[in-house]
């Protein structure tokens, strides 16, 4: 079994390298960039909202502000990318710490923090488009510059490694969290927090801790996207769908597992393929956003429906029916 | 070890609890029983820090530890169990264990060490795996004590662990009990199946209307008049003597 996961998990590695040798357009590049780093995005939400049942609604908030400051430093005071990635994932970190803080100090549980979270992103958004620093709803243009060191990379393949690296550091993460004391903590958290607390956990001090890592970790994503398509704007910083990415890749693949996101956004991504090429064809619809859409709602309908332990559940003995039992 | 004075919590204006004192030594097993609604787990609840007391204090090994939060409370050596079991569902047994351990050791292999022994001390050890929310009743009672003592505690607050089992999980529980007890473990278990008091504890508080109204062992409480009425209502303690007098 352990023999056969192993085996199972180098191909998957191994299959990710070669994917752009087998597949060499810009365009393919480009979509694994985008699976790899919705998946990223994913396990960071996961972390939270999976490993420690911390739903939220507006993980983007993380994304958002580690996407500012790195682009502020960069395009207003100069600073080197790399330079000004930790900086990112600081600032995500302070964020989440900081609603983390507030939040479970006011006693916000479930749908409630959800709905912190919701609210907080929304302000974010309204905040970016109305100082100066971020110059509102023009946004920021990052200058092109491709250079490594620069950060900026003419081919799309560097990004995808890139997003690689990032996606596999995050589930190498999520794995360790499985079985560290940490981990432990959080899932017990996420099945009771009163039991939890009787046993002599302090709920709220690791639930901070949980989100400041799992902030700090998405808002080192957002440096990322800027450096990809250098360019900012609140509504991709701060938008609601951005959100709903991260939660439903997670979702689909199955929260609170190592691989629900990334096998989320792989599904999801082919999902939105697929319906893209099809949208033509069908009467009726002519436009293939609002197919694609359709076929989301439909897909995380049936998964909430039937699977709600994600995809995963279909492959894991514990999934699936145990959890009505 | 355990010395609680005075303590009081209202709800809206009832007196859950009223002035309630009790104490429990080292190594003793104390019961505390009463008629549904007394306020036993209102008191156990302020003990394990789950509720804050509006007037006096808890003392555990001669330190105030009054109104502080339940992790605080644990980690100064009481761990508790719940009326109504709350299992981490989709845990399993050793998993559900581990966590109790973790309290004690921050390295997996210890906390799992450890846990196993807890587990098979109680009797868990064939449903190691299986998810927590596939046990029977007493599989989860068992579990509760089980995840309270991988804690390592000096005191175990046991909150009805017997209510709903058979006669028969009911002597085995009360064998573990007495086990843990006899490892040094001081118990102070609130519980409605006599046969369990009896067997168990040396010294009873009955809790009424939010009062101790009596303190004693066993079989002396079982015969106290005020009990009685506690129990059976006003007037029954001296009809239920005529009757065994006519007999």
């Amino acid at each position: 079994m352990t023999w056969a996961r192993t085996i199972l998990i180098g191909c998957g590695v191994l299959a990710l390298i070669a994917y752009p040798w087998v597949f060499s357009s810009n365009y393919a590049s480009n979509v694994g960039f985008l699976v790899l780093f919705a998946a990223y995005l994913g396990q960071t939400w996961n972390i939270a909202g999976g490993f420690a049942g911390q739903t939220s609604f507006g993980h983007v908030v993380f994304f958002g502000t580690g996407a500012y400051v790195s682009t502020i430093l960069q395009a207003t005071y100069g600073v080197n990318p790399w330079l000004a990635w930790p900086f990112a994932a600081l600032a995500g970190a302070f964020v989440g710490w900081l609603i983390g803080v507030l939040g479970y100090r006011a006693g916000l549980k479930g749908s409630y923090f959800a709905l912190i979270t919701l609210a907080v992103a929304e302000v974010g958004r309204i905040v970016a488009n109305s100082v100066p620093i971020t110059k509102g709803g023009l946004g920021i243009l990052l200058r092109a510059d491709p250079r490594p060191s620069n950060f900026q990379f003419t081919d799309p393949v560097w990004f995808y490694y890139l997003a690689l690296a990032l996606c596999l550091s995050s589930m190498l993460i999520a794995w360790r969290l499985k079985r560290t004391r940490f981990g432990a903590r959080l899932a017990a958290i996420r099945e009771n927090e009163d039991a939890a607390q009787a046993l002599g956990i302090d709920s709220f001090r690791e639930k901070v801790k949980c989100l400041a890592l799992s902030g700090g970790l998405c808002g080192a994503g957002g440096t990322v996207y800027v450096q990809k398509y250098l360019y900012i704007d609140p509504s991709i910083a701060f938008g609601v769908d951005k959100s709903v990415e991260m939660l439903l890749v997670t979702m689909i693949g199955g929260a609170g597992t190592v691989a629900g996101p990334l096998i989320g956004s792989g599904v999801l991504h082919l999902v939105g393929e697929v319906t893209r090429d099809l949208g033509g064809m069908l009467p009726g619809i002519g436009n293939a956003e609002p197919l694609s859409i359709i076929v989301y709602g439909a897909v995380l309908i049936a998964i909430v429906a039937w699977l709600p332990d994600g995809l995963i559940g279909l492959f894991s003995k514990r999934g699936g029916k145990a959890r009505h039992a | 070890m355990l010395e609680v004075r005075s303590l009081t919590k209202s709800f809206g204006g009832l007196a859950a609890i009223d002035q309630v004192s009790i104490d429990v030594g080292a190594n003793e097993v104390v019961a505390l029983i009463g008629p549904n609604g007394a306020g036993k787990t209102t008191l156990f609840s302020c003990i394990a820090g789950f509720t804050r007391p509006d007037a006096g204090s808890v003392l555990f090994l001669g330190r105030d530890v009054t109104g502080l939060p339940p992790h605080r409370i644990c980690a100064k050596g009481i761990a508790r169990t719940f009326q109504i079991t709350q299992p981490f569902a989709r845990l399993s047994v050793l998993e559900n264990v581990m966590i109790g351990a973790y309290h004690t050791t921050r390295v997996r292999r210890e906390a799992e060490a450890q846990a196993i022994d807890v587990v098979h001390q109680l009797g868990l050890s064939r449903q190691l795996d299986m998810r927590a929310d596939a046990l029977t009743l007493a599989g989860c009672k068992r579990l509760e004590l089980a995840r309270a003592l991988a804690t390592r505690p000096k005191l175990l607050l046991l909150d009805e662990v017997m209510a709903g089992l058979n006669p028969i999980e009911v002597e085995d529980i009360v064998r573990e009990v007495r086990r843990v007890h006899e490892g040094g473990v001081a118990i102070l278990l609130i519980e409605h199946v006599m046969q369990a008091v009896v067997s168990l504890a040396a010294r009873v508080y009955v809790l009424s209307n939010g009062h101790i109204i009596a303190n004693g062992s066993p079989e002396q409480v079982a015969t106290d008049p005020v009990v009685v009425e506690a129990y059976l209502g006003h007037g029954a303690a001296a009809r239920l003597t005529r009757a065994s007098a006519d007999a």
